[in-house]
């Protein structure tokens, strides 16, 4: 294998790597959540720092990669869009902290029908879906994953709903509904995020920007 | 009602999402006077390329040197005031091709040419075209700079000598024109009567461009310009370039795939005697159209 293509795999394992400690993340944070562990929060917040030093190694990377090996079309691509998928990554640990840190003020539950778990499942299904999509460069995959946050952005919108009317008729359900609310905008983040990732998945396969489609309907080649 | 836990409320979603309308807000004083105005679409190809007349066309051009077949029906057209570059392995036809736009195959024994090549509206081929005419619309700049055995000034004024101008405030002008126009006249014009071999080999290569722009051409056609200079030359050879092309369409065959990203307008991607692939310079080295040409730009080749 030529010296390129080996920092080339070093880039994707590293992503791979970093997307892998995100997904664990976001596990731990719904058990968290769901079992009132303060434990596994800390475990969530102890982990981001490993997230953190993934983004620094992986942005040098890119970096040197750009300065010294002069990459063109699709290696060109694979850089430019890791160098915009680090920090995605990076922020869906972020996110999962600030989930984590709520864990124990959200119980007793005031949600019923299993609503927040659904949130924090397909939110996480995203991630993955994401994240295979990269390693697998599957195109149709990363598409899912993009159609799938309208379903995400849906449930939020249900679930805020839901926590007002509960807020309304219960004063008592205020605290664990205002912690609710930032909760469910986290995850709704994260599923952003998982988007980005997408996106950015389709600009390495396809060479076409797939993001703000209303601006693009003209300009496409 | 109080909220109990030490959380900070701050940290979360730490990049709001603007609203709409603030994307269309007026600007601020910064932005304004420093000209930035919302425009999402900043293409890198100069747009007036886009829409450019075509000054040279190729059309189903076939080359042979004896039976060995150089040039494989190619169609190409390079529109006025744009970089062409010709890029590919060696032996791929590059040079080939750049040498029928003027026909400087003609001096080469034993070649059939098929198809056509089409300078504005002369048919470069056909039987009553004359060619040295043609060289004077197409000039050349060669690969090794090669300054003839004189003065600066005569290097210059050469083309105009031999077409019969005799006429020295007409050849001063021109003189001093070609080499402001080719980024040498104020590191020369107190040494004209020096010898043109006393120059350094970037400073020879732009005279070498100064005595092609001397004849006034259309068209400059350059076989790697820049192979034998330094950096800091090959730089100075190629801001050049991106001047020359206001008053004068360039073609370039290069090595440097770096240096035809950074002076063309459009590339063309050349492999065994065929055109494999030609198009806006930014589109094919971030997603060019055809396997052969991302596996050469990216080296991974053969």
């Amino acid at each position: 294998m030529r010296q390129f293509d080996q920092e080339l795999k070093d880039l994707r394992d590293g992503i791979l790597a970093m997307a892998g400690l995100a997904e664990q993340m976001i596990d731990l944070t719904n058990q968290a959540l769901g079992e009132r562990s303060q434990a596994k929060a800390e475990q969530v917040m102890a982990m981001d720092r490993s997230l953190d030093e993934w983004e620094l190694k992986l942005d040098r990377l890119c970096v040197d990669l750009l300065a010294l090996r002069s990459p063109a079309a699709g290696d060109l691509r694979l850089i430019a869009s890791s160098l915009k998928i680090v920090p995605e990554i990076e922020r869906i640990g972020d996110h999962c902290c600030n989930i984590a840190r709520r864990a124990t003020f959200v119980h007793p539950p005031i949600l019923t029908g299993g609503l927040l778990e659904r949130m924090g499942q397909e939110t996480r299904g995203m991630v993955r879906w994401a994240v295979d999509a990269f390693i697998g460069s599957d195109a149709g995959l990363a598409r899912t994953v993009i159609n799938a946050d309208d379903s995400v952005d849906e449930l939020y919108g249900q679930i805020y709903r839901e926590l007002l009317r509960l807020m309304m008729s219960d004063p008592l359900c205020i605290e664990r509904a205002s912690h609710l609310i930032l909760v469910i905008k986290n995850w709704e983040r994260i599923a952003d995020q998982a988007t980005n990732i997408a996106e950015e998945v389709l600009f390495i396969l396809e060479g076409r920007s797939a993001k703000h489609a209303y601006l693009q309907s003209d300009s496409a080649e | 009602m109080m909220i109990t836990g030490a959380i900070d409320m701050d940290i979360d979603d730490p990049r709001p999402v603007p609203e709409p309308a603030l994307l269309h807000a007026p600007l601020d004083g910064a932005a304004r006077r420093a000209g930035i105005f919302p425009q999402p679409d900043l293409p890198l190809t100069d747009p007036s390329v886009l829409s450019a007349p075509t000054l040279l066309k190729v059309e189903r051009l076939n080359l042979f040197y004896g039976e060995k077949q150089a040039l494989d029906d190619i169609n190409l057209q390079v529109a006025r005031h744009s970089v062409m570059s010709f890029i590919g392995p060696s032996g791929c036809g590059k040079s080939t091709l750049l040498r029928c736009l003027n026909r400087m195959n003609d001096l080469i024994d034993d070649v059939r040419i098929e198809g056509r090549v089409m300078m504005g509206d002369t048919d470069v081929y056909a039987p009553g075209t004359d060619v040295i005419s043609l060289r004077k619309r197409a000039g050349m700049v060669f690969q090794k700079s090669n300054p003839f055995p004189k003065s600066i000034y005569e290097n210059v004024a050469y083309g105009l000598r031999i077409q019969g101008q005799g006429d020295r405030v007409v050849l001063e002008e021109a003189v001093e024109r070609s080499l402001k126009g080719a980024g040498l006249w104020e590191e020369v014009k107190d040494r004209l009567k020096e010898s043109a071999q006393g120059l350094s080999g970037g400073q020879q290569q732009r005279l070498c461009i100064a005595r092609a722009l001397a004849v006034r051409p259309e068209i400059i056609l350059m076989d790697e310009p820049c192979s034998a200079l330094d950096p800091i030359a090959t730089a100075r050879v190629e801001e050049l370039i991106l001047e020359l092309k206001r008053e004068f369409t360039i073609v370039i065959v290069t090595h440097n795939m770096q240096q035809a990203a950074r002076v063309s307008d459009h590339t063309a991607f050349f492999w065994m005697g065929k055109l494999i692939e030609t198009g806006l310079t930014e589109k094919l080295f971030t997603n060019p159209g055809h396997r052969m040409t991302e596996d050469y730009i990216t080296g991974r080749f053969g």
